[in-house]
């Protein structure tokens, strides 16, 4: 298989009045046809602002894209002006996103008919009536009952979980080879939220899509993603295959974050263990490891330099300097650190 | 205070509370929602109650109404065996003492112009505990430690905390005076993950110290089942099935409560991909105009002739295990 993305060492920083907020600081990562990928990490790491700048959606100035690039069939989109012919095929047209927030996303003064059409009238040059016969089309996958009368509706019509399923249509209206997804469920209760993920899954087997599932869950990216990238304060931490992510975890924020849930099936509720402290502040310079001060398995750290991604089975990468597997280290209790 | 009711802290009985729907200048009624319709549970002493359902189905409300924030519009609710529902305002002062509620928004629950010390120090003067200016202040501080905070910032404001520590910063305040009941309102979900835990062992762990007793309202059933001896889960307005937390995950007998449970993701490839997942169809009907019968109706499977025509009631159908479906 071969990718059809590929980022490589990419900044993204935000100067501000108080000084550059590192947002994204160095990402390499790549996806690969049909794919369904798990981007996963709390919220402020930067992996809302690493996928925006894949379509030039950063906002410039305070936003500026420092280093790297980007390739996409071939081309590095960091190349292309955000404003380009260029970049405007592909944002929407072979590269779409569905957004967290559906009321902001969606234009409340055009009936979801217009926005659909005007794609399907812009990237896939269709005359009027073929694009409003695939909008209906679209619609009905995405399981919007009376799709035919719905599609002179505006956005406040839907509710909560119909629009999210209008945006998922509109994302896939155009045959993207990739759709990006930023938290696409964090606004929707649990059972809408299954119902969509089922919805976005289908439609992306159906378009032969790849898919990014950006999120602070790591629950929703279970069933449905073949690889995970662990982000933590604008840097990759870990990467590898889902059963390696949840099975293997080695480096020590994704074994805390995993153990810091509680799971449905479990009986015998074990006491979780939180992760203490607080993220770090990116407009810091952070020297060396990011996570040393939340992590349970600093006092066996001496080194203090900056880990670098390494691969500790084929596949799966870890920026750690100790060499943890989960099972051999029970993680001990460190309790001090928020009373400081 | 009853002997004979030591051991249940909070009974609710047939509990409504419907709003009403104004329009024109007469402020004419146009119509009920109905929020809260024909509730009935209790909580035991000393037991976390979990209250789960999806938004808009009237957890909230029911919060609401224990607080007495809202007059219910019928039913009774008890609580250490008085009748709250009816009390005057210098028993209802009193019994706000031991009533206290946790806020979800630790960013809008806390007064930005007042410092934190004195934000958690306001009840004590409202219900004038102490008499001495040092006695409040030890009181304070003591109540910073308990929840893990540095007795040092109590001169600070809102906003130099992040959001873990507004979150202590609340539930000491409703800790303040002392109280026995204490109604936890999505207390979590305004949280990052990995601040949660912190959260969830700090009410676990107040909990056993003092011997406080929850309602604890989230929408998350893995955080639900994880913290609570007990739960009820909402639909519309109803209660659909009352059980222990046990129960609830090994046997759920109705369809909502089935569907629920299916849909919660669990962080394991390997489970996930096993389970099956009911999908529900459509969306959680209006409560201005709820279905005739079951309110679960227009999207259950199991759904049969009977199930529009009447309303079923919470019944017993085991020692621990109350269920509201005709099909059960």
């Amino acid at each position: 298989m071969k990718p059809i993305l590929e980022v490589k060492n990419l900044k993204v920083h935000f100067n501000t009045i108080n000084g550059v907020v590192r947002a994204v600081d160095g990402i390499s990562y790549y996806i690969n046809e049909q794919e369904i990928v798990g981007l996963v990490g709390e919220s402020g790491c930067g992996k809302s602002v690493s996928q925006l700048s894949i379509l030039q959606l950063i906002q410039v100035p305070p936003g500026e894209i420092v280093d790297g690039e980007i390739f996409f069939e071939g081309m590095d989109l960091l190349k292309l002006k955000p404003y380009s012919d260029e970049m405007r095929s592909i944002r929407g047209g072979k590269i779409s996103m569905i957004f967290q927030d559906v009321m902001t996303s969606l234009n409340p003064l055009l009936t979801i008919g217009q926005q659909l059409i005007e794609m399907l009238e812009l990237h896939l040059r269709l005359n009027r009536e073929k694009a409003k016969k695939r909008a209906i089309e679209l619609l009905e996958l995405v399981g919007i009952p009376d799709a035919k009368i719905r599609i002179d509706d505006y956005p406040h019509q839907f509710s909560g979980g119909m629009r999210q399923r209008v945006m998922i249509a509109m994302a896939l209206s155009c045959n993207p080879k990739l759709v990006i997804a930023d938290e696409p469920t964090t606004a929707v209760d649990v059972t809408t939220q299954a119902q969509l993920l089922e919805i976005m899954k289908d439609m992306v087997t159906r378009f032969k899509s790849s898919l990014v599932i950006v999120t602070h869950n790591l629950g929703i990216v279970a069933r449905y993603t073949h690889r995970i990238y662990v982000m933590y304060a604008g840097k990759i931490v870990e990467s590898g295959t889902s059963d390696e992510i949840f099975y293997l975890p080695r480096h020590p924020y994704t074994i805390a974050l995993l153990g810091s849930v509680p799971r449905l099936d479990e009986s015998h509720p074990r006491r979780l263990s939180p992760i203490w402290g607080l993220p770090p502040n990116l407009m810091d310079e952070i020297p060396g490891c990011a996570f040393r001060h939340r992590c349970l398995y600093a006092a066996q750290c001496e080194n203090k330099s900056l880990p670098e991604l390494k691969e500790v089975s084929p596949g799966h990468y870890v920026r750690c300097h100790l060499d943890i597997i989960k099972k051999d280290h029970e993680p001990f209790f460190r309790q001090q650190d928020i009373r400081s | 205070m009853n002997p004979f009711l030591d051991n249940k802290i909070l009974e609710v009985k047939n509990l409504k509370m419907y709003f009403p729907i104004t329009r024109g200048l007469l402020r004419k009624v146009v119509g009920l929602i109905k929020a809260v319709d024909n509730v009935s549970f209790e909580i035991n002493r000393g037991e976390i109650f979990g209250l789960v359902g999806e938004s808009g189905c009237g957890k909230t409300t029911i919060a609401r109404c224990i607080l007495k924030i809202y007059n219910p519009t019928e039913g009774k609710i008890f609580f250490e065996g008085n009748d709250i529902t009816i009390l005057t305002k210098s028993e209802l002062r009193s019994m706000r003492k031991k009533i206290q509620l946790i806020f979800q928004d630790p960013y809008s629950s806390l007064d930005p112009r007042q410092s934190v010390g004195s934000i958690v120090g306001e009840p004590l003067k409202i219900h004038r505990l102490y008499e001495k200016e040092n006695d409040y202040k030890n009181k304070i501080k003591e109540l910073f430690l308990m929840v893990g905070l540095n007795p040092e910032m109590t001169n600070r404001y809102p906003h130099e905390f992040s959001g873990g520590q507004r979150q202590r910063i609340g539930i000491a305040r409703a800790l303040s005076c002392g109280p026995s009941f204490i109604v936890c309102d999505e207390p979590i979900s305004a949280l990052d993950v990995s601040i949660q835990a912190q959260i969830i062992n700090l009410l676990l762990e107040l909990k056993e110290k003092m011997g406080l007793t929850y309602l604890f309202i989230s929408h998350d059933l893995s955080v639900v089942r994880y913290i609570s001896n007990r739960i009820a889960i909402m639909y519309l307005g109803h209660i659909v099935e009352i059980t222990d937390s046990e129960e609830l995950y090994k046997n759920p007998l109705h369809p909502y409560t089935q569907a629920l449970l299916s849909a919660v993701p669990i962080p394991d490839p390997y489970k996930e991909r096993q389970r099956e997942r009911i999908i529900l169809k459509g969306d959680v009907p209006s409560p201005l105009n709820p279905p005739s019968g079951c309110p679960f109706h227009p999207r259950c499977w199991k759904a049969k002739e009977e199930c529009y025509k009447e309303i079923p009631i919470l019944r017993q159908v085991s020692s621990n295990h109350q269920v509201a479906c005709l099909q059960v």
